[in-house]
């Protein structure tokens, strides 16, 4: 089949292919290119607010012109001498880190238990799972604070209880931002999880029984190295978009919860400062780099394995 | 070595016959998939009318070979003709060929009478003959009260007919069928075997084979061509493969044999002796093998044309002749497989009949037996 | 699930954790009081005002409209990027295109919008277009992050699917295209239909890239949602989110049915004709 259609009409292949690919090219390649030159230029009060890189230098007295290429490493230094950034990449790292943690925490036994259901009853598990993902993020946000306030529900639980007398508020905190994103990053754990213990075979685990391998040893032996593919592909799913987070601390976390994604937001909607919210946004791919080439792997080998 | 059929042909069969033109041309076909060559310089030449089997383990390139002339895959090289016309830059849709696929990959989406009429939609067929032509296989395969039926909504069977009605109902010139009876159960498949045939010749189309199971393409083709690792080993009728196997490959894929070593030590026109430490006693043929004297070489004896006795038989002269110990009797309801230890430590598989009952049986374990066989059962391998 | 007693714990509180905030932001949207946290009576107030609210409602027009119009171009763009990836073998430039493919599933959405932002910005200087940023750009930048999800489901629909339904329909005489059209367009159907359906509520959902890429005037639902919860509690967006829920569980609970029914329907069919095969000779 594909050496087929390599011989039938390369070029009306190519053509297909073509849409997708330019369109790829222009909207998401070029951008890149794009945030990569402003964050090497320098910021100005125009419109738009940053100065081109390249300039035709007219020299009136030879009555030539030559081009002439300002590049900017000033934006990229600041990142690196400014507290605020440095602090605000950390923190997104440990922001990110616990949510996959709290998410795996969770997720796992869940999809352990729906791959051990009745093969009936998985299905509308799975889609209790999925459900809440269909429904808009930033409800689910928003469900929190009515939760998470002073005076919310937590509050009063515990007022109610005794177990607290002054007003407990945790909404605008670190752990309100914990509690968030582990909510709306949950389905994206669970999901690649089911996915490869469904798959497992149970007979691996009666051959573990038969040879005198007690239940959770041979879970800790055979079902959790079998199940890494998932585990890696669901902390990974949960833990880049965790980084670059914006809607969660912004709602949620206090002031002082920094995350770079706010620290970009503010960049370039409140200080309008073109240059260093480029410089922040490459900064933070290129922490992320790794992590989106190891999911790029993890996705390709599933898709050869399902061949 | 000379072939030599068990019995004239009363007619002269097509590839015996010097006036006939292949209808099917395989010339010195090579297909590589990066560095693995899975068909290396294969040439073939298939005749109109012929139930062609391409006979192989997996990976023999056997499949490749059939997606070549079927046009899904290039050849690295080579040239493949169908009825004179080089196939080459022909795609699919436009070769005189149909191919009946192992999966049968019947639309799931379309009824049985959908899937049949398919292929003559392509070639705008006006609607009134796709209809009757569509009944009109439908029937011929029995399934004409399935027409309006899914494909889901059929057995095993049923599937495996209407895969067929599909690729036949456009009357190709050259019908490819990829393991035709690979997922029916066994029973069925015996029963298939015989249908397949008798509609062959029915519709006088071209059939080419691809199958693993030797039984298969023994009862149903007219000549087999045995593929291994990308090289085809021998081409012959059933008859010619399994009496006179050219090579151990070929010996040992189809049926069982006993190898016996030996050194040529008199090779006159009438008849070979051959000398074997292996098998303990001279080898003697009734013909003449083109080899040199003092060359070693190996026989085939099948285990079917060996027998047994606790006496030597009347008349034997110690040629063709090996003494032994029975080591392992396996019954298998109409034969019994003897597995025994010649005195010189080769162990040799007879196959004999059970023509009296179980516990009647006159050699038993530990017997000491005598093993004959005629001078017509050694076969010299000569590859 | 009798012997797991721990498991089954563990999925309680798994769907607790994520239910029980849902049922809390229904119930506090039929409260009388305009305080979330104190229960002042049952009332239907907070719909009522929500259904007079214009800057929500038309921003909620925008919303679907862009929505709908993203999905549809994600699955165009995607099934092509699909069937490229699962069906085309290697060609030129294969890594890139897939490495594109995947990447914005996982690209932090600031990163996506102010970069497609950047793009806009200087699109507009060198070539005058797009004229100010609108409905346009959000449905451009919506169609380049979603169209990435319809690939992966479309390719890995295709993956699984038998490669030789296609190679039969072409053995029958189909050219490539007809072929594309009338067996693998209607077998990849459902993971089309779902693939839009996420495309859709994708785009109904983002905030962060529509924030960046859209202009004055063109305000999406998810934006004035965002800056009213600035803001603080509001129980016409407990309405709001009552309502969205209502719909989105519907459509899925009608879609499991209609598919749980087709599943069983399946069943009987594939069972009744294992049973009534007698096996016959053909003559």
């Amino acid at each position: 089949m594909k050496d087929l259609l390599s011989r039938v009409g390369l070029w009306r292949r190519g053509a297909v292919i073509a849409v997708p690919y330019l369109w790829l090219l222009l909207f998401f390649l070029v951008p890149f290119l794009i945030v990569f030159g402003i964050s090497l230029s320098e910021a100005v009060i125009a419109q738009p607010p940053y100065a081109p890189l390249v300039d035709w230098l007219h020299d009136e007295d030879a009555g030539t012109s030559k081009l002439q290429l300002v590049l900017n490493l000033s934006n990229y230094l600041r990142l690196g001498e400014d507290e605020l950034y440095v602090l605000a990449y950390l923190n997104s790292l440990k922001i990110a880190l616990v949510t996959t943690v709290c998410c795996l925490l969770i997720g796992y036994p869940m999809a352990y238990a729906i791959a051990k259901a009745e093969p009936a009853k998985r299905g509308p598990l799975m889609m209790l799972v999925i459900l809440p993902f269909w429904t808009s993020f930033l409800i689910r946000i928003y469900a929190w604070i009515g939760i998470l306030k002073a005076n919310g529900v937590v509050d009063n639980l515990l007022r109610w209880t005794g177990i607290t007398t002054e007003p407990f508020e945790l909404l605008y905190s670190d752990w309100a931002v914990y509690i968030g994103m582990t909510y709306c990053y949950l389905p994206f754990m669970v999901l690649p999880l089911y996915a490869t213990l469904e798959k497992l075979d149970p007979t691996l685990l009666e051959a573990a029984a038969d040879l005198g391998c007690r239940p959770w040893k041979a879970f800790l032996t055979v079902t959790l190295p079998l199940s890494l593919p998932g585990i890696v592909a669901g902390s990974l799913l949960v833990f880049i978009p965790s980084v670059g987070e914006f809607v969660t601390p912004e709602l949620l976390g206090g002031p002082d919860t920094l995350m770079i994604g706010r620290v970009l937001w503010n960049e370039f909607f409140a200080n309008r400062d073109w240059p260093v919210a480029s410089a922040v946004a490459i900064a933070l791919l290129l922490f992320l780099v790794v992590p989106i080439m190891a999911f790029q792997h993890v996705q390709g080998r599933q898709t050869e394995a399902g061949r | 070595m000379a072939v030599q059929p068990i019995r004239k042909p009363t007619r002269l069969e097509p590839w015996q016959d010097p006036a006939q033109t292949p209808y099917v041309r395989i010339e010195k076909v090579t297909k590589a998939f990066g560095d693995f060559v899975a068909v290396d310089d294969v040439s073939l030449s298939i005749y109109r009318g012929e139930f062609f089997a391409l006979l192989g383990g997996s990976g023999s390139g056997k499949t490749t070979l059939l997606r070549m002339l079927a046009g899904f895959e290039t050849p690295t090289e080579g040239k493949i003709y169908i009825d004179g016309v080089d196939m080459a830059g022909i795609p699919p849709y436009e070769r005189p060929v149909n191919m009946m696929f192992q999966s049968y990959a019947l639309f799931p989406h379309m009824s049985v009478e959908q899937n049949v009429a398919f292929g003559l939609r392509q070639d705008g067929v006006p609607k009134g003959e796709i209809r009757e032509r569509v009944a009109e296989m439908l029937d011929l395969v029995q399934l004409g009260r399935f027409a309006k039926r899914k494909p889901h909504q059929l057995s095993g069977g049923q599937r495996q007919r209407v895969a067929l009605a599909r690729s036949l109902v456009k009357r190709p010139k050259l019908l490819l069928l990829d393991e035709p009876l690979g997922a029916l159960d066994k029973r069925l498949r015996e029963q298939t075997q015989f249908e397949l045939v008798n509609l062959q010749e029915k519709l006088g189309v071209t059939f080419i084979v691809v199958t693993h199971d030797q039984e298969e393409a023994m009862t149903m083709s007219s000549r087999i061509a045995v593929m291994n690792h990308g090289v085809i080993a021998q081409v012959g009728t059933p008859t010619e493969i399994y009496e006179y196997p050219q090579s151990r490959f070929v010996a040992e894929f189809i049926g069982s044999v006993n190898m016996f070593e030996g050194r040529v030590v008199e090779d006159e026109a009438d008849h070979v002796l051959i000398r074997s430490e292996e098998a303990g006693c001279n080898l003697y043929i009734d013909h003449g093998v083109s080899g040199p004297e003092g060359a070693t070489v190996a026989v085939a004896v099948r285990p079917e044309k060996i027998a047994l006795s606790k006496e030597p038989p009347p008349g034997a002269d110690g040629r063709n002749m090996a003494r032994g110990i029975v080591r392992e009797i396996a019954y298998l309801g109409d034969v019994s497989i003897y597995l025994v230890e010649l005195n010189t430590g080769k162990t040799v598989r007879v196959t004999a009949p059970n023509l009296t009952r179980r516990t009647e049986m006159p050699i038993t374990w530990d017997d000491s037996v005598y093993l004959t066989w005629q001078p017509f059962a050694n076969v010299v391998l000569t590859q | 699930m009798k012997r797991l007693g721990f498991l089954a714990w563990a999925l309680w509180f798994g769907y607790a954790f994520l239910y029980v905030p849902i049922a809390l932001l229904v119930v506090y949207s039929f409260n009388e009081s305009r305080l979330v946290t104190v229960w002042g009576g049952f009332s239907t107030k907070w719909y009522a005002e929500l259904f007079n609210n214009d800057q929500l409602l038309s921003a909620a027009g925008l919303s679907l409209q862009v929505a709908a119009m993203t999905a549809t171009a994600s699955v165009v763009l995607g099934t092509i990027a699909g069937l490229a990836l699962a069906r085309f073998g290697r060609f030129r430039g294969r890594t890139l295109f897939g490495g594109m493919i995947t990447a914005p599933l996982v690209m932090p959405e600031v990163i996506t919008g102010l970069s497609l932002l950047l793009l806009f910005v200087a699109l507009e200087q060198l070539t005058g277009w797009p004229d100010g940023r609108g409905i346009t750009t959000i449905t451009i930048a919506h169609t380049t992050f979603t169209m990435a999800y319809v690939a992966v489901i479309v390719q890995s629909r295709l993956v699984s699917m038998d490669e030789s339904l296609e190679e039969a329909a072409m053995d029958l005489g189909a050219r490539p295209a007809k072929v594309f059209f009338v067996i693998t367009l209607p077998l990849i159907a459902p993971a089309i239909v779902s693939g839009w359906l996420l495309a859709f509520t994708l785009s109904l959902d983002d905030v962060v890239v529509a924030s960046f890429v859209s202009g004055p005037g063109s305000t999406t639902l998810p934006m004035v949602i965002f800056s009213s919860v600035k803001f603080g509690i509001s129980p016409q967006i407990n309405a709001l989110a009552t309502l969205m829920m209502l719909v989105v569980s519907t459509g899925i609970f009608i879609a499991s049915l209609v598919m749980a029914r087709q599943h069983r329907q399946k069943q009987r069919d594939e069972q009744m004709a294992v049973q009534e095969t007698v096996p016959r000779p053909l003559r």
